[in-house]
């Protein structure tokens, strides 16, 4: 079945968004291919080439950066999904004034600058910060905990900045869920966790997997947060070719690294289309 | 144990003085009634009179704000929902969209931790009951209306349940298959013996289906009782109105005695007809007599307008005449303002008073009803 107003390649549709496509070749894929291009080929011939990436994605540094870089997106992940989900729970399950207001609280943050954010954590987490203080005057402990500039503190910073994706994410999935089927499953003699593990958590597993892979990716380039808020040995693979440009004038490392940074993140993306088109075929 | 009851002993449900108040609003305001085991009970009444609400709190969704419901003999208010053991059939039908067929309906089953064979075994019987036998591995998308309703219906009955509660289940279907439907729905009812608790606002669905209405309007029930006795005497005039199509005249009560009594109508038209209640004389009433009862006739003939022993007569003008298929239609003025619909049935033969002409009409005392108010 052919569409008389889809047939034209070039119709008002494809003109639309010839602007954008243009604006990205010219400010990102230009300048990352031209930077790719201009630090690998000062390495000599392909052969060289090769060789040089290989030693780079080898070498200690970026081996360890690389690990903690995905075990701390994925712990960022597992937490915002753990804090997200009854937040999303209960926004997609609120009318008015409670609405607004936990929808507030997400949203605002997320409009916020992420320095900004980040200093007044520090703020709440130094070693005579608020957390703390509050803590010893408590009594619940006596000397002040490491918070800041420690993996606890990079953690605390992500998930915070993080959140917003998450909770959105999962409360479009959860707005779409009939809340007849909760009580039907009630109605025909499901407890609580049983209704919850049979229908609810099937049917919002599409915007927990996008959401997870969002925070994920997300977490992987992160810079600024485990820059202020981390310790000397947290070291993120965004961090790594910061210090290869600004300290090391290394710019072929820097590209290599940025590389493998954006062949992951492509990667996932590509799961991340895939899982959401999923979902559009289900009718979800 | 070994004689076998004839017909259902449980599934009775009690609601005594049930009562749901939101805000300052009584939604539904001291509803009783006595369904008994194995009975089709509906509760019809146009939206916002209650009737859903009702439903819910004998389900369990909405918490009863007074008032007491006895599944037999135990009040069960403070039960949970899934603790209540109903079947239901929701007004969408709440398929489950990620499982199919066979899963949505063995959800029960799987709820109440039944074995797998029996699981099997009662799931195939819910399916060949409502034919879906080679639907078990579609899912909802690939259902039609019709096929969703059924398999909402195998769901509610796989556990058998001694009471299956159902809230206009079919509401979104179309007319020749919610016929069809209403149908398979009294069978499988009847075969199984369950008490069936039905709410709907088509007063055609629950005159076919049920065994007894109760009519809902503002929260209270005006009446209960068989569809047949409510269509012919209909106790006050908002179920007159709500079931059918009813003549309604608006007059005063005059004398009565031996069971009728005498409304006199605008224009001096007087008429008598039953008055099972003792009305105060002189109070407003109404006369209420359905248009299939009232005889009509060209008013060749020398007709006084008279309430004269069993009959009574009029005479009007024809201002309106349709043709439905199995009746003739009339709208007949026998005073200024007063008009009466008259249905003839479509016999085949006889010349219909055509608009303008003089007719005359009757009907029996003993088929019209005085009603309050």
């Amino acid at each position: 079945m052919v569409d008389p107003a889809r047939r034209h390649p070039f119709d008002a549709g494809t003109m639309l968004i010839v602007p954008a496509v243009l604006l990205l070749a010219l400010v990102f894929v230009a300048p990352l291919l031209w930077f790719f291009a201009k630090a690998l080929a000062s390495q000599g011939g392909p052969a060289q080439i090769v060789a040089y990436v290989a030693t780079i994605v080898t070498s200690k540094a970026v081996v360890s950066a690389l690990i903690l870089t995905n075990w701390t997106a994925l712990l960022v992940t597992g937490l915002v999904l753990l804090i997200s989900y009854p937040l999303a729970y209960t926004l997609a399950n609120s009318r008015g004034m409670r609405f607004t207001l936990v929808l507030f609280c997400v949203v605002v943050p997320y409009f916020t600058s992420i320095i900004v954010r980040t200093y007044s954590w520090m703020v709440l987490l130094g070693r005579n910060g608020i957390v703390n203080q509050a803590l010893i005057q408590l009594g619940l402990i006596d000397t002040p905990l490491t918070l800041l500039y420690s993996m606890t503190g990079v953690l605390i910073g992500m998930v915070y900045v993080l959140l917003p994706y998450m909770v959105l994410t999962l409360y479009a999935t959860m707005r779409s869920i009939d809340p007849g089927l909760m009580r039907a499953a009630r109605g025909l003699g499901a407890g609580g966790f049983y209704a919850f593990r049979r229908i609810y958590l099937p049917l919002s597993i599409h915007g927990v997997l996008s959401g997870s892979l969002i925070v994920f990716i997300l977490a992987l380039g992160f810079f600024i947060t485990p820059a202020l808020m981390g310790g000397p040995s947290d070291v993120m693979i965004a961090m790594l070719v910061e210090r290869s440009v600004e300290i090391m004038y290394d710019w072929s490392a820097a590209a290599v690294m940025s590389l493998v940074l954006l062949v992951a993140t492509l990667v996932l993306y590509g799961v991340y289309y895939r899982t959401t088109d999923v979902r559009r075929m289900m009718g979800a | 144990m070994t004689a076998v009851e004839p017909g259902p002993s449980r599934g009775a449900i009690e609601l005594r003085g049930v009562t749901k108040v939101y805000g300052n609003e009584r939604v539904v305001d001291a509803v009783s009634a006595l369904i008994r085991p194995g009975e089709f009970f509906s509760l019809l009444g146009p939206s916002g009179s209650g009737k859903t609400t009702t439903l819910s709190m004998i389900a369990g969704f909405v918490a009863v704000s007074e008032g007491s419901i006895l599944v037999d003999g135990a009040d069960i208010v403070a039960v949970p929902p899934q603790r209540r053991g109903f079947g239901m059939v929701f007004q969408n039908y709440a398929i489950f969209p990620h499982l199919d067929v066979f899963e949505n309906v063995a959800f029960p089953l799987r709820a109440r931790k039944l074995a797998e064979a029996k699981i099997r075994e009662r799931v195939a019987g819910a399916l060949e009951l409502v034919r879906l036998e080679r639907f078990a591995d579609r899912f909802s998308r690939e259902l039609s209306g019709g096929q969703q309703q059924r398999v909402a219906i195998a769901r509610a009955i796989v556990f058998q349940p001694s009471v299956v509660l159902m809230d206009e289940p079919l509401g979104a279907l179309d007319k020749n298959l919610r016929y069809q439907m209403q149908v398979e729905i009294k069978e499988i009812q009847q075969r199984l013996g369950m008490t069936v608790v039905y709410v709907t606002h088509d007063q055609e669905e629950a005159m076919n289906m049920s065994d007894r209405i109760a009519i809902m309007n503002g929260g209270r029930i005006e009446q209960v009782g068989r569809p047949v006795d409510i269509y012919e005497s209909p106790a006050s005039v908002f179920v007159a109105r709500f079931l059918g199509e009813a003549n309604l005249i608006e007059g005063t009560l005059g004398a009565a005695s031996g069971g009728s009594a005498e409304l006199q109508a605008a224009n001096g038209l007087r008429f008598r007809a039953r008055s099972p209640s003792a009305p105060a004389r002189g109070g407003a009433a109404h006369l209420f007599v359905r248009p299939e009862r009232v005889t009509i006739a060209r008013a060749d003939a020398q007709v006084q307008t008279q309430a004269d022993g069993a009959l009574n007569q009029t005479r009007g003008r024809v201002v309106q005449t349709s043709f439905l298929g199995n009746i003739h239609r009339h709208l007949v003025e026998i005073a200024p303002g007063v008009r009466m619909t008259v249905d003839v049935q479509n016999s085949g033969g006889g010349s219909m008073p055509q608009p303008g002409e003089e007719a005359a009409l009757s009907w029996r005392v003993a088929d019209s009803v005085v009603l309050d108010g």
